[in-house]
Parts: structure tokens; C-alpha cells; sequence
């Protein structure tokens, strides 16, 4: 097959694509640019697992293409924080058990951080009451928003409070 | 010292040592790993020249392989060649096997059956020519699939006392009910996975497994070598919840390819895959016969199971495990049967046995109490027994009457309505659900080495393994505690085979059994540090890194290592263990559609000393999550013509989502139980799923009138039994 080429702003670093145009972009960043943070749970979009930020919305990269990202500024977990230097929802995640085994962590964080924003901008949800209105940040509009993010350790609850805890300490800010 | 804990250790020494880490809510030290991507998962180890291997899978039920159209195939890109071994896993090895589980994949058993391993340069060319790879088969026509279809045999000898169909005929008030449950899938978040490395004739496999011990025999013997020349490697388990207790069919195809090929392999499964040909839960059927006298007294307990698995499978679920410890009656008939059928390995899936036992006999709980016209709460703390019925044995600890007391103190449960269809909000009816928690406690053999570094670091190590569970924060909490370190200067590396075997992760035995195998290794320690002082043991006080006040490391001119032991003894046999709780659920069906959404849920579990209240919180949370599944979405459902699962990825298996869950309230009760380790602690792991869909059957009931017998409680199956919704 044809090899062609694209160049990704993967964390503010420009990355060469030069491969098999069936490659996802999840597989490019976990196997040839060893960003292993991005998970693959199902590779069919049921999971989340392997959200990452493309442009400012939250993708699931296992359903698109490398090849179709040409100039697109991607933002995967090893761009949000290291454990040296932590972003806020990753101290949350930490410090209220947001998770087990996690390995739908990443996902979630990435999913969460497009999420509030998201929220932020009033965009509606499927329960959101009136969507002409800002929704309220309610719990039941976070499980809304979050639930294309599967947790099988069932961290729910936790990832929850982590996401509350970040929404609080920004709006006082 | 011997190993085996025949004693209960009463000294509580975990309550005397002074540096106050023990049980505290501290973070997980892997935390700010997992949360930025930097923890190493098993298809996540960059090995150069690797070559990547995917499954073919059968698209028959039962048969045999008659032809593979390799040439086609191997003229494709990239692809290096096609792997159909007699080696190869035709299933998975069950928890503990210590052995090759059946080989040789030119047999079909089930549906899905991995027949063939394609290995190409790129994932891309190695998926493309496994789609394209044409397989011919003989099938077999006359192949079991229904597990409605088959013969049952008991799978042991009934457990029986008294006369139950007499208790039966004389009750006072007596139900007899037959549950269903469906098939479960563990359905962890990573799939199973395996990078295979041969160096001469040593392999090392970076793999996700729950018991290192084992697997490594399990691949050892699969690919006919010696154990010492097998090394795992299993840092980070992307959870388990016994879909890794043994090796599955990536593990032994990517060491047989690497092998061949003379360079590494990687291979993981499809999530497809991973339902198709992991083990599941079976599904069950259970009869449930229950007797009382007129004070609500249960005089007679009836608890009959069937269960599935493949031909010349030993594991049969053991649904009534806990029903033979759990309530009062002198009168009972415990029973198991198996059925054989083709459908994919049957196994351990977490708590196996209590899981979907528990949540039927509480379900039945919940009917015997309205029969008999007492408060379920009320009515579970009027039938705990004394002793373990028929044998006699002691209770080691038994925190169930507290769990129900302190739960529905919490809960609000004097708010429930005794009757049904007493609450509505709009559409929906609420309602108010209770069941107990059980789960046997068992101790498992393990050793684990922990050094004192001179410069006055603490190291653990052991092979045990972390899915999540919160291994790596307990073994360093009990190390620090036992050591006077802070625990910021405690390391722990663990999930590699070649480190003393610990328990592994399974059975909720994990903490407690690695854990003392820490704690013993610890105590030499100690006595050496007294020795050095030239104080008693009883007398070291160790704290900050001080002992008696004196910086330890002066006592210190090089590491101090010590290798710690324990095997289960007499005291697994004097006493009947097993963790316990209780459950409170509130859940809103629709009086239109039959959807039921659980509105809040509280659990108090005892499960002796508490070794880290966040880790351990996490886990009741997430059995509780389980048993919301259980109870209301998750089912494995087969095509019985073809035995082909039709439920076999997270679109069709559905796992609860944020939506589904909501605030969920654990409270953990304090207690000691010196009979289970000498930690004092139990097992957690797995004790949080079992009962809680009994909960929610409950629940359901009491808002809407509706008593299924069937789990999952769909919509499908309430909506036309509700009553009318403006009828009230």
C-alpha cells in the first residue's frame, strides 16, 4: 500500500506521519511515536479509552485515521501533566482515588478536560432541561458527559468528585 | 517459625507499632504514574524489531479444521507467516492451574476460538491478512449450545441436613422460587495482551495476569520449557477481576512466534476477542426454597444451582458457597450441577460463587421477610447463627448485624414503605431494597522480601501482582508501619517472576496473604533491629526512621534483608471466615417503560483491620458498581443455533456507565479478626458485588410491585408486569 505522509502538532511538537494510510491514530501515537499514554480498550469506539483532544474537542482516536490529521494540534495525556510537574484534574484523579487499574485514566482526563470546557461554552447534553440556557454543572450533567468513558473498576463516583474538585478550585480563581 | 498460621496471632501488633500509617486514606504511589500515561502496560513495552500477531478466530461452534488457505495469505504485505501450533491454546488456563491449560487449536470448541495467529511487520498488514485468511472446517451438526437443552450431573456431593422438604411442608411460611442470572463477562479495560522475547532459550513475556506464579508453569508448559527459563513481566494489570488469573491464548502464540521467528511479538486481543474467548461467568439457574416459623425464624434453607462449562472443564460456579455459612436453618439442601455445552471456557469472574449467589438468596431473603411480615433488615439479624450450621465451627469475626444497623442508620431505611407502589415521583415509582454482603476469607501461601536499606529506605518486593486492587499501597503501609518509615521513603516493586512469590490476585486473598508474608518478613527484621538495640522485641519502638529514639541507621552498617513466609493452617479449618456487609439501595423505575435507574446506594462492610481506607473504599465502590450491572444491564447472550456470542463487545455487553452510577455512600467498619491473618485483616476485593444486585432487585420490587426472577431486571422484562401507571 501506498505510503503517504501528514505532519501532526502532537503536544506543540510537530510530528511526520509516513505510513500505511489504515493506520488510527491511535495506533500512530502508541506505536511509532511511543506515546503509549493513549489506551486501546475496545478500537471501536465503545470505550474512551483512548480520547485525546484534537483542536480543542475530545476524539476517540481509535476511530479516525492518522493520515487525517494533517495540521491538527493533538493533545494526548503526556501533554495535560507528568507526574513531576501534575496538572490539577491529574492531582484530583490522585488524591480522591479516581481510579484502579488505570487504564481508562488518560481517557478520562483527556475527556474531562474537553468536557469542562464544553460546559463551559453551554453546550447542551441529552439532559440538559433547557438548551437555550447554560446547563447547570450538576452531577447528573457530568454522568451525561462522561459516559461515553467506560471505568470497569467502577471509579465512578471518585472520578466524579476529582472533576468537581477542579470545577471548584477554577471558579474561585 | 513455621509458616502455616495455625494460631490466631492475638498480639494485634499493627495496633501497638507507632508510625500510624497503617489503614490511612493515603494516595496510591502509582498514582501520578497511571494519571499522565507513564505506567507500562503489557502491549505497551517498546522491544525493537517487534512483529505484530493477531488471532484468527472460528466462525464455527464445535468442530475441527480441515484446511488453512495459508499460501493466499502469505503473499500478502508484510505478512512474515501464519502460526496454526498444536501448542497454541484452544482455552484459557483457569486460576491456578500450574499447567497448559487443553492445547492444539485444530479443534474447535467454541465460537471464537483462537484457529490460527497471523504475523506481519505493522498491526495494519497483520489485521488485514487475518480478516482475509480463509478457513475450512468440519462441523460438528449435533453440538450443545442451549444451555436450557442439556443433561445436568451434580458436580459434588449435595450438602445436606435435616429434612428441608419436611421444614418445607411445616413452615409456617415457605417460598420456592427459581432464579435465572445471565453469563458474565469480566470485561476489564485493557485487553489481554502479550510481548513475547526470546533470548537462547530464555523467554521473557511482558503479560497482564493476576498470578505470576502460576502462569509462569502455565506458559512454561505450553511451550514445552523450563520453568527457570520463564520470566513475566506484569507491572500494571489493566484490571483483572479473574479474566487473568491464568494464561490466555496471546501469551503462548506470541512465545511460540517470537520463538520461531527469532525476534519479539506482540500480541493482543480484540475486545471481541476478549468476550469471545475469555473465560465467563456461567450463567445459572437456582432454585430457592425457603422455610420459617411463625417469629420469622428460618427453619429450613434450599439452595440448588446449574451451571455450564465446556467438556472436561473441572471449575463449576459455586453458586451456594456463602448460603452454607450465611443465615440460620437446620434443615438444608445445598446442591451444584453442571451442564456441558460449546460455548466459551467457563470460569472465575470476580467472586465467583458468591457473586451471583448472593444476590439470588438475597432476593429470596427479601420475599421470605414480606411472607413472613417482618422487616428484611429486621428479619436477616433474626437468622444469623450462632456457629457454621451443621459443623459446629466458630465464626472467626462477623460483622453483619453492625453492617445492617450502621447502614440503615445511614441510608435512611426507616423511611421505606413496607408495601410496594407507595412512592411515586412523575413517572417514576421508588422504592427501597436491602441485602447482606458475604464472602468466604481464605489465606493463600506467599512469600515476600523486604530489605531496611542501610540508608534507612525500605524495600518490598514479591511478585504479586496490582490490578488496581491497591497492592502497591498496602504492602508499603504494613513495611512502613512494622518498620517505623515514613512512607514516603517505603518502595515497593512487584509483577515481575522473578521476585518471591507472592499470592498473586485472586479470591480476594491478595492483601492478606502477600501482606503477611511482608508482615513476617517485617518481624525479623524487628527482631534484629532489638537485637542490635539489645532490647525485647516487645520493647522497639520504631518510628521516623528512629528506633528507641536512636537514628536506625546507625544501627545499620548494611541492608537488612529478610524473606517472609505464609501457609495457610488450622485456622482456615477451626473457623468459618468470610468477609461481610450489607447493602442499601434506592432505584426509580419508570411507571411506562420499565427503565430502572438506581438513585443512591450505601454499603458498611467489616472486613477485619482496614490496611488503606481509600484503597480499600475504591474496591467496595466498584463491587457495588458490578452488582448495579449484575443486576440490571449485563448479559452474555449466545445464539443457540450456532453458539455464537451476540453480545460480544461494549456496545452489546454493557457495562454500567457514569450515567448509570450514582453517588454511592461505603462505610468501613473497624475490626480485628486474628483468625483470617495476623494482620487482622480479610479479604475486600470482591466483597462489594456480593449481594448488592439483591439490593436492587429489592429496590425494585418495593417501588414498582414487580418481582423478577430474572437478572439482568431489563425493561423488557418489567415493563409488562408493571402495574397501571395511572391506576394509583
Amino acid at each position: 500500500m501506498a505510503t503517504q505522509s501528514a505532519t501532526l502538532d502532537v503536544n506543540g511538537e510537530a510530528r511526520e506521519f509516513q505510513g500505511d494510510p489504515r493506520q488510527t491514530l491511535l495506533d500512530f501515537l502508541r506505536l511509532d511515536l511511543k506515546l503509549t499514554g493513549t489506551k486501546k480498550g475496545c478500537d471501536h469506539g465503545q470505550c474512551g479509552a483512548c480520547t485525546v483532544i484534537v483542536n480543542g474537542r475530545r476524539i476517540n482516536s481509535c476511530l479516525s485515521l492518522a493520515i487525517m490529521h494533517d495540521g491538527d494540534q493533538i493533545t494526548t495525556i503526556e501533554g495535560i501533566g507528568t507526574p513531576e510537574n501534575l496538572a490539577a484534574i491529574q492531582r484530583a484523579f490522585v488524591s480522591h482515588d479516581g481510579f484502579q487499574c488505570g487504564y481508562c485514566t488518560p481517557g478520562q482526563i483527556c475527556s474531562a478536560t474537553a468536557m469542562l470546557k464544553e460546559l463551559a461554552a453551554g453546550w447542551p447534553s441529552a439532559v440538559t432541561e433547557a438548551v437555550a440556557d447554560t446547563p447547570a454543572p450538576s452531577d447528573k450533567e457530568l454522568r451525561e458527559r462522561m459516559s461515553g468513558n467506560l471505568c470497569r473498576c467502577g471509579a465512578y463516583s471518585n472520578i466524579i468528585a476529582a472533576i468537581r474538585e477542579v470545577m471548584q478550585s477554577e471558579k474561585g480563581t | 517459625m513455621s509458616d502455616s498460621y495455625d494460631t490466631p496471632d492475638q498480639r494485634n501488633l499493627l495496633d501497638q507499632t507507632a508510625q500510624g500509617v497503617i489503614g490511612q486514606p493515603l494516595a496510591r504511589p502509582e498514582g501520578a504514574l497511571k494519571v499522565c500515561g507513564q505506567a507500562t502496560y503489557a502491549a505497551e513495552h517498546d522491544l525493537r524489531g517487534c512483529a505484530e500477531g493477531v488471532l484468527v478466530g472460528a466462525t464455527i461452534g464445535c468442530g475441527r479444521v480441515v484446511r488453512i488457505h495459508r499460501d493466499e495469505v502469505l503473499a500478502m504485505p508484510g505478512v512474515l507467516a501464519i502460526y496454526a501450533d498444536q501448542a497454541m491454546l484452544r482455552r484459557n488456563a483457569q486460576g491456578t492451574a500450574g499447567e497448559a491449560p487443553i492445547q492444539d487449536v485444530a479443534t474447535v470448541d467454541y465460537y471464537g476460538q483462537p484457529v490460527a495467529l497471523v504475523v506481519a511487520e505493522s498491526f495494519e498488514q497483520a489485521t488485514a491478512a487475518a480478516k482475509a485468511l480463509r478457513v475450512d472446517y468440519d462441523v460438528t451438526t449435533d453440538a450443545d449450545f442451549d444451555p436450557a437443552e442439556v443433561e445436568y450431573e451434580t458436580s459434588e456431593e449435595p450438602d445436606e441436613l435435616g429434612d428441608l422438604d419436611r421444614a418445607m411442608n411445616e413452615a409456617a411460611f415457605s417460598i420456592d422460587r427459581t432464579f435465572t442470572t445471565a453469563a458474565h463477562n469480566s470485561a476489564a479495560m485493557e485487553p489481554h495482551a502479550s510481548i513475547a522475547d526470546w533470548d537462547g532459550s530464555n523467554l521473557t513475556l511482558y503479560g497482564s495476569f493476576q498470578m505470576l506464579k502460576y502462569n509462569v508453569k502455565e506458559l512454561a508448559d505450553s511451550v514445552d520449557v523450563a520453568e527457570k527459563n520463564v520470566r513475566i513481566l506484569s507491572p500494571y494489570i489493566g484490571g483483572g477481576f479473574g479474566s487473568k488469573l491464568g494464561i490466555s491464548h496471546d501469551a503462548a502464540s506470541a512465545a511460540l512466534a517470537a520463538r520461531d521467528l527469532g525476534r519479539p511479538v506482540r500480541v493482543t486481543l480484540t475486545r471481541q476477542q476478549v468476550f469471545e474467548t475469555i473465560t465467563r461467568r456461567s450463567e445459572t439457574r437456582q432454585r430457592l426454597r425457603l422455610a420459617c416459623d411463625q417469629e420469622g425464624r428460618l427453619t429450613g434453607i434450599g439452595h440448588e444451582a446449574w451451571v455450564t462449562n465446556l467438556p472436561d472443564e473441572g471449575f463449576a460456579e459455586p453458586v451456594t458457597q456463602a448460603t452454607k455459612f450465611l443465615y440460620a436453618g437446620q434443615n438444608r439442601r445445598l446442591a451444584l450441577a453442571v451442564g456441558r455445552v460449546h460455548l466459551t471456557t467457563a470460569g472465575s469472574v470476580r467472586a465467583p460463587g458468591e457473586a451471583v449467589g448472593m444476590q439470588v438468596l438475597e432476593a429470596a431473603m427479601d420475599e421470605m421477610a414480606e411472607a413472613a411480615g417482618i422487616d428484611p433488615v429486621e428479619f436477616r439479624k433474626r437468622n444469623l447463627p450462632a456457629e457454621l450450621p451443621g459443623e459446629g465451627l466458630p465464626y472467626s469475626s462477623r460483622m453483619l448485624s453492625e453492617a445492617l444497623d450502621t447502614g440503615a442508620r445511614s441510608f435512611g431505611w426507616e423511611q421505606r414503605h413496607p408495601h410496594p407502589c407507595q412512592r411515586r415521583e412523575g413517572e417514576w415509582w421508588i422504592g427501597m431494597g436491602v441485602a447482606s454482603a458475604a464472602r468466604v476469607n481464605i489465606l493463600s501461601k506467599a512469600e515476600a522480601r523486604v530489605t531496611l536499606r542501610a540508608d534507612g529506605r525500605v524495600l518490598v518486593e514479591s511478585d504479586q501482582t496490582d490490578l488496581g486492587t491497591g497492592s502497591y499501597a498496602i504492602l508499603g503501609q504494613i513495611a512502613a508501619e512494622m518498620l517505623g518509615v515514613p512512607i514516603d521513603r517505603t518502595d515497593v516493586a512487584l509483577g515481575d517472576s522473578d521476585l518471591p512469590a507472592g499470592s498473586g490476585s485472586g479470591g480476594s486473598w491478595g492483601a492478606t496473604s502477600t501482606g503477611s508474608a511482608v508482615f513476617h518478613a517485617c518481624e525479623a527484621i524487628r527482631a534484629n533491629l532489638a537485637h542490635k538495640l539489645g532490647v525485647d522485641a516487645d520493647d522497639l519502638r520504631l518510628k521516623d526512621g528512629l528506633a528507641n529514639g536512636r537514628p536506625v541507621t546507625d544501627l545499620l552498617d548494611r541492608d537488612l534483608v529478610e524473606t517472609g513466609r505464609i501457609e495457610p493452617g488450622k485456622t482456615m479449618k477451626d473457623y468459618s471466615q468470610a468477609s461481610y456487609g450489607a447493602f442499601f439501595c434506592e432505584a426509580a423505575v419508570n411507571a411506562f417503560t420499565g427503565e430502572t435507574r438506581v438513585r443512591r446506594m450505601t454499603g458498611a462492610f467489616g472486613f477485619g483491620r482496614v490496611l488503606n481506607a481509600k484503597t480499600a473504599r475504591s474496591q467496595c465502590l466498584g463491587g457495588m458498581v458490578w452488582g448495579i450491572g449484575s443486576a440490571l444491564t449485563e448479559a452474555m447472550e449466545f445464539d443457540h443455533r450456532t453458539g455464537r456470542l451476540m453480545t460480544h463487545d461494549l456496545a452489546e455487553y454493557h457495562v454500567p456507565v457514569h450515567r448509570d452510577v450514582p453517588a454511592i455512600e461505603v462505610i468501613l467498619l473497624e475490626e480485628r479478626d486474628a483468625a483470617a491473618s495476623p494482620l487482622q485483616a480479610k479479604g475486600v476485593g470482591e466483597l462489594g458485588i456480593c449481594g448488592a444486585a439483591g439490593a436492587v432487585a429489592s429496590a425494585i420490587y418495593n417501588a414498582c410491585g414487580v418481582r423478577l426472577h430474572s437478572f439482568p431486571m431489563t425493561p423488557d422484562k418489567l415493563a409488562k408486569r408493571l402495574p397501571d401507571p395511572f391506576g394509583v
